[in-house]
Formats: C-alpha cells, structure tokens, sequence
C-alpha cells in the first residue's frame, strides 16, 4: 500500500526542476537534461496511475515504455543537432546568434 | 504510513535532491552524473510502485544508453572539465526561471494532489506478464510504430550529422 501523494510530490519537483533547466541553463546540451527531467516526470506520472488497480489494459506501464523510447529517439537526432550545430558555430551557447 | 511509503520518501528525496543539482550544478560533467542519480534512483521509484519491467527498462535505456549520449555530445563539444561559471546564465535569467519553475510545481501540486493525492494505491507486484500480454496484444499496433520510429529517428540522425554546414562550405570553396 502507497499513499498517491507521495510520487505526485516527485513528479511536481521534476516537472520544476525540469522547468528551470531548460529556462536557466545556456549550454545545449543542459538544457536537454532539463528535458529529459520533464519526460521522466511524465513518467512516473504514467508508472503512479498505472500502479492504481482498474487498469485492466495496464496503459500506465506499457505508455511509459512507449515514451522511454520516444525520448531515447528524440535524444539521438537531438544530440546529432547539437553536433551539427557544433561544427558549424564552433559553440553550442544557446543565448549567442548564430554567425 | 506503511513500509513502501517510508521507502519511497527516502528514495524520492534522493532523486528531487538530485534533480535540482543536476539542473543547478556549474560542472558540466557533473550535471549529466546527477542525471544518472536521478534516472537511477526514479528507477528504484518505479520498482517500489510495482513495475519491475519499467524500472529495469529505465535502467538499460536511460541510464545505460541515453546518459552515455549525454557524456559524449559534452566531451564532443569540448565541455570545460571543472566549474565553468562563463557558461552560466546571468543571475536575471536564473531567478525568473526558478520563479517560472517553482510556479509550474505549485501549478502541478495544486492540480495532481486534490485531484489524487489522497488515493492509496496497492502496488501489484509481479506483474511482468499481465503487461507482457497487453504490450503484445492490445498495444501491439503502436509497439510497431515505434519500431518505425525509431528507425526514422536513426536515420535522421545519421543525415543531419552528415549534413555540410555553411562554415564546412566555405572552407572547401
């Protein structure tokens, strides 16, 4: 037995978390990791309500391997981005205008 | 409060703690290794609310594949080892964002926990084959999709990594 409020209290720290690294940081490549916290924080919304009985199709769970690998395919063409944008600024500080 | 509870909040604290760190670290190095912790112990959440398959896919992918991409696109685009306070933003910028990010927590705790937060669920353990047979029953048609997309994902990233850039032209021109 779990009490709900506990992994909701996770998820809204995640999602703020999340939130502020994609806002605050400069580098590409942090600010993925702010992503990559706000799809995790979807996650664990998906496990939380997947865990609650009545889901008979076990949606929760079977969505949440669904968007592991979506984010882990947004993350390699994101990656392959940065690497191009790399190339051809010499950096990848996201408040400078490209050349 | 019941023993997964307490497991729970100390494994939870772990992961938020580590989730702010890794957004709020001045290493570059050092935020992409909180974001193992954070993976790796929301993988240890995942288990406690019952669902192993989705924890030890979590494990493989997350923190096997993904934080590895992460360590090589910071090596590859020569990320200064050791703090780095020129890549920070300025402190404007920080405070709106955490006033923005503390704003969307509050916003998604004013949501979630009148709305579920006082539910206590039963956690099913063991239920790898109920999900087994669904993933490949019911939800087989998206499972394949994602197979396909996976593969545009691959090759799309295989094009824009091969793609000329405007400063690769000028040199060969």
């Amino acid at each position: 037995m779990i009490h709900l409020w506990l992994p909701l209290m996770l998820v809204c720290v995640l999602v703020g978390a999340g939130a502020y690294g994609v806002m605050a940081r400069r580098n590409a490549v942090l600010v993925l990791v702010g992503v990559e916290l706000l799809l995790n924080a979807a996650n664990l919304l998906f496990v939380t309500m997947g865990s609650v009985r009545g889901d008979t199709l076990r949606t929760g769970h079977v969505l949440t391997l669904f968007l592991i690998t979506i984010a882990a395919a947004e993350m390699g063409v994101a990656l392959a981005v940065i690497l191009a944008l790399f190339r051809d600024r010499g950096h990848i500080d996201l408040s400078e205008p490209g050349s | 409060m019941t023993t997964l509870d307490i497991l729970f909040g100390a494994v939870g604290l772990i992961t938020a703690a580590s989730a702010v760190l890794a957004v709020t670290t001045q290493h570059l190095v050092h935020a992409a290794l909180w974001l193992v912790v954070t993976l790796g112990t929301l993988a240890g959440c995942y288990l406690i609310l019952g669902a192993e398959l989705v924890a030890l896919v979590q494990l493989l992918v997350y923190v096997g594949a993904v934080v590895v991409l992460v360590l090589f696109a910071l090596m590859l685009t020569h990320a200064p080892i050791g703090s780095s306070p020129a890549h920070s933003s300025s402190a404007v910028q920080r405070v709106a964002a955490a006033l923005i990010g503390a704003g969307t927590a509050t916003l998604f705790a004013a949501v979630l926990l009148p709305a579920l937060g006082g539910q206590i669920s039963a956690t099913r353990a063991g239920d790898t084959k109920a999900i087994a047979t669904q993933l490949f029953g019911s939800w087989v048609w998206p499972f394949e999709l994602l197979s396909l997309l996976l593969l545009v994902a691959l090759i799309a990233a295989l094009a824009v990594s091969r793609m000329p850039t405007t400063s690769a032209e000028g040199e060969s021109a």
